[in-house]
């Protein structure tokens, strides 16, 4: 059993969805933000991965799972796949569904709903897809003043610490041994996501309890603002065959041909 | 008067590439008139200030627990830095480093954060920076008023104009910094195992990422690496996922590899992808979403599934002999 004082060791995980990539972004009308109407939404996969690594370090001693978010459309749903996925509670933070709150802005709100679930340890992704701002976890590590590291993938627990695997550059990692309570931006889980059948999808959607708390704490402010948001120019890009496989086959052998990159 | 301070990162020992992009962006956007600090961090400075003659000054902190990286260490340094050099524009690098930097020094709420930058120019008193959104899928601008913390996609700058040779004069951190009592310790740093092969030495690489769906697949794209003379590679999502080894990775936590012939099948193009290969010579990419980053960096681009295209082109190479 992970204990720290004594205590089960208590790991709160900070959940985000994201506009799923496998659809087509549309700009909204005011062309400074996509159009979130349509967009399918998705589990931040890197948050899915902070997920997956606290179920593994409960399940290797024992700790306490909580998953939070900030509440919005589909989210109530999300929390209960994470405890359908292992996490033993859920809370969702209440009153901010009107704005979309970035990483930047919302760490403040989480910062305060942690303190006052005084965690050992806070797993969440490196990053989303819509971090333009600014990262959560090194936000988050500031605000509470707490040891943060970022680009983990592998977290042990420790009586009063946690050892991290960080990544670097061309493959180089380090262990770092970080006291707790430390705030990790998470990259990989030791292992890949657990697959979650439908049926203990549907029977955590029964019997899961999501409790609900105000989101008090202010956003924090930011004076830099998006003035435009445009696909990249694709004029300088790939020459795009056709659709039909075996001519775009013979397309590319042929230009490999010319440029001397067959082997024969 | 625009005074700019850089992040400097060492890679194995010597400067990384990106610091040299930065630098030059820092004297760019400092002009004429302004001036750029640096900040380095690790033992023995003096081997690394003659290559940063572009800095006017670099604060340099050296001795116990500076060797490697250790986030604690750097994020102290960078506050005592920043309060001593007053920047109006910091720049980092979007690497392990940036990431652990940025946002924590930007949280304080004063400071204007922008990350993935690729690009930045002054517009009166702001900046208008230009940003990698929804991994590579749109580009944002943005207008960012001063002072401003740019974490910034490597590869994105030219490193020549970085690339100054001088004699520029240096702060000394070390007695501002207490370090005797940090929440954190480095135990081991763990080199890249070399693996069965060193993909950056390649000529021809074939990339396969998350769309080749499973590890089932990969013999399919392994024999068209093999009819190619090339050596099989991997996205981050396939390395994770255990279908190839670590050594097989391209990318920003993987290798940079520069070979002739690139061709991923189902590799979307994230700026962390690209980051390790868009100096390859040439680029074919298969994926079939059109909208995917890829054909941005690709010469060659075809939207076929991958898995029809595979047979395809296995068969053309066999007629052709290869
Ligand atoms: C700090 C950090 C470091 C990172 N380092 C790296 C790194 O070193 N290397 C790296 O690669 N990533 C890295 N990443 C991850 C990166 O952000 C992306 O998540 C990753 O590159 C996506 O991999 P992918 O393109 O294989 O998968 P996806 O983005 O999921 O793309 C799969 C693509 O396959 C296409 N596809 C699916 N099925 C088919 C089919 N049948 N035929 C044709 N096309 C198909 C889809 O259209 C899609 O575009 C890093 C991220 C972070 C935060
Ligand atoms: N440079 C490009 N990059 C990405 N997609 C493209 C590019 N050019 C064309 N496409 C898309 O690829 C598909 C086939 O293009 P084409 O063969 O040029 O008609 C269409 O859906 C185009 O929108």
């Amino acid at each position: 059993m992970f204990l720290n004082e004594g205590k089960v060791m208590h790991i709160v995980v900070i959940l985000r969805l994201v506009p799923d990539l496998s659809d087509e972004l549309d700009l909204a009308d005011d062309g400074r933000s996509i159009d979130r109407e349509w967009v399918g939404i998705a589990l931040s996969e890197f948050d899915e991965q902070a997920l997956e690594e606290a179920v593994l370090l409960k399940e290797a001693g024992g700790a306490k799972v909580t998953a939070i978010a900030l509440s919005g459309e589909g989210v109530e749903r999300m929390l209960q796949g994470a405890l359908a996925r292992g996490a033993d509670a859920a809370i969702l933070l209440e009153g901010r569904e009107e704005e979309h709150l970035d990483s930047r802005a919302a760490a403040p709100i989480f910062a305060e709903a942690i303190r006052a679930l005084e965690p050992d340890l806070v797993l969440t992704g490196v990053q989303t897809i819509e971090d333009l701002f600014g990262q959560l976890a090194p936000y988050l590590g500031r605000l509470l003043d707490w040891p943060q590291v970022s680009a983990v993938s592998g977290v042990e627990l420790h009586e009063k610490s946690c050892v991290l695997r960080q990544e670097y550059s061309g493959g180089r990692q380090a262990r770092i041994e970080v006291d707790l309570p430390a705030v990790v931006g998470l990259q990989t889980a030791s292992k890949p996501p657990r697959y979650v059948s439908a049926s203990k999808l549907k029977e955590a959607m029964k019997s899961g309890q999501i409790s609900r708390q105000a989101a008090n704490a202010e956003p924090m402010t930011n004076r830099a603002e998006i003035e435009s948001l445009a696909p990249p120019d694709r004029s300088t890009g790939a020459r795009m065959l056709g659709d039909d496989p075996e001519t775009a086959a013979v397309e590319i052998l042929n230009a490999l041909d010319e440029r001397g990159l067959l082997q024969r | 008067m625009t005074k700019v301070l850089v992040y400097i990162e060492l890679e194995a020992g010597v400067i990384a590439p990106v610091s040299y992009q930065l630098l030059g962006t820092a004297r760019r956007l400092a002009g004429e008139e302004g001036s750029v600090d640096a900040l380095l961090i690790g033992d023995g400075p003096q081997d690394h200030l003659s290559r940063l003659g572009a800095a006017d000054r670099v604060f340099c902190l050296s001795g116990d627990c500076t060797a490697d990286y250790l986030p604690e260490v750097h994020l102290k340094a960078f506050l005592e830095a920043r309060e001593q050099s007053r920047p109006e524009v910091i720049l980092t690098a979007y690497s392990s480093a940036g990431l652990d930097l940025a946002a924590a020094t930007a949280a304080t709420g004063d400071l204007s954060l922008v990350a993935y930058c690729q690009n930045a120019e002054r517009d009166g008193s702001d900046l208008v920076v230009t940003s990698q959104l929804y991994a590579g899928r749109l580009l944002a601008e943005s207008r960012v008023p001063l002072p401003a913390l740019l974490s910034v996609i490597p590869g994105a700058f030219e490193e020549a104009e970085g690339q100054i040779e001088g004699n520029p004069k240096t702060v000394d951190l070390t007695a501002a910094l207490d370090l005797s009592q940090t929440r954190m310790r480095l135990l081991e740093v763990l080199e890249p195992d070399g693996g069965d092969v060193d993909i950056t030495k390649a000529e021809s690489l074939v990339c396969v990422g998350r769309g080749i769906g499973g590890q089932d697949s990969i013999g399919e794209a392994e024999e068209l690496a093999a009819l190619l003379g090339a050596e099989i590679a991997g996205s981050r999502p396939v390395i994770d996922a255990g279908w190839l080894p670590k050594s097989r990775q391209v990318g920003k936590s993987g290798n940079r590899v520069t070979p002739k012939l690139y061709l991923s099948l189902g590799v979307s193009g994230a700026p962390e992808h690209l980051e390790g290969m868009s100096k390859a010579e040439f680029v074919v990419a298969v994926n079939k979403d059109p909208a995917a980053p890829i054909f941005e960096t690709a010469h060659l681009g075809s939207t076929c599934d991958l898995f029809d295209l595979l047979p395809s082109l296995v068969e053309g190479l066999k007629q052709r002999g290869c």
